[in-house]
């Protein structure tokens, strides 16, 4: 998909949050979803995303990775569920084995991919979710 | 604009890019990478590769610490995380040698390999230093183009 062809948000007004501890993935979703027109907010775990909800900042999507510090991807999505957190949270991580990949997916994701994420894998995150219908 | 300088350094970028490839110091997620520079982050693909590289000199301490000064108490856990997270961003901005060398070390954590893990070690260092070099001579070439008055190629490696 060339630069041109891209799907442009903005005007869905969209947010999403990104939850990854590393610097690296934390600027390339971000400029991934700001490609898009998605407006997003980034933070470093589990808790700082759970906190975040508590102040009561809410998001259409959620990043998450699963492997962070403090809490990690799996105990951040038990715990947004359970505080009635009904946004789409994408599972977006390395780990890529079945068990792992299903104890993710349990906790409460609504979709996974693994990383590394690229415009075509978020097309597809929005797309499931219904954020974008493709023409 | 010099068309003529200007072409010339435009073969030299896509030729030197596409060597870069060839000899597998990068694969497709760099390219994706540079899909996302625009006019409003011209820089874009230079930061985030500044911040892997950080990330690397920053796992390469920890790890010469746990593997090297501690030779009797090497945490081969804490130090297959660390390589975790190295593999994961090195993934992330398709540094595919280091990534690969990544691959390698964690292999060597599963079975307590201290002296694999050395070695690892020394290639992590080797890999990362060795694309630093090279990336930074790829985006002086941008700069040439740029100030040339030309446009930076995009190269497709399909």
């Amino acid at each position: 998909m060339t630069r041109e062809e891209l799907p442009n948000l903005a005007e869905s007004k969209l947010t999403a949050l990104v939850v990854d501890d590393n610097f690296v993935n934390q600027s390339i979703h971000q400029k991934l979803l700001a490609r898009l027109g998605i407006t997003n907010e980034v933070v470093c775990n589990g808790k700082e995303a759970v906190d975040a909800h508590c102040s009561g900042r809410n998001y259409d999507l959620i990043l998450m990775d699963m492997d962070m510090p403090i809490m990690n991807g799996i105990q951040a999505t038990k715990r947004l569920r359970e505080m009635g957190i009904e946004s789409k949270i994408a599972g977006v991580t390395t780990r890529a084995n079945e068990g792992e990949k299903k104890e993710f997916m349990e906790a409460g994701l609504n979709d996974f991919q693994e990383k590394p994420l690229t415009i075509s894998k978020l097309l597809s995150i929005l797309h499931k979710f219904d954020f974008y219908v493709q023409t | 604009m010099n068309t003529i300088v200007v072409g010339q350094l435009q073969r030299q970028f896509q030729d030197y890019i596409v060597s870069l490839y060839q000899q597998g110091y990068l694969d497709n997620q760099f390219t994706e990478l540079r899909k996302l520079q625009d006019e409003g982050s011209p820089d874009f693909v230079a930061e985030v590769v500044s911040l892997f590289f950080d990330d690397c000199a920053k796992h390469f301490y920890e790890f010469y610490y746990r593997i090297r000064e501690r030779p009797d108490h090497v945490d081969f856990k804490q130090v297959d995380s660390g390589v975790h997270q190295l593999k994961g961003s090195s993934s992330s901005v398709g540094a595919r040698r280091v990534k690969n060398v990544c691959i390698a070390f964690k292999e060597c954590c599963d079975v307590q390999n201290r002296e694999g893990c050395l070695r690892c070690l020394q290639q992590v260092d080797y890999e990362y230093k060795m694309l630093k070099t090279k990336l930074q001579d790829l985006f002086n070439l941008e700069q040439q183009i740029l100030q040339a008055g030309g446009t930076i190629p995009q190269v497709s490696m399909n």
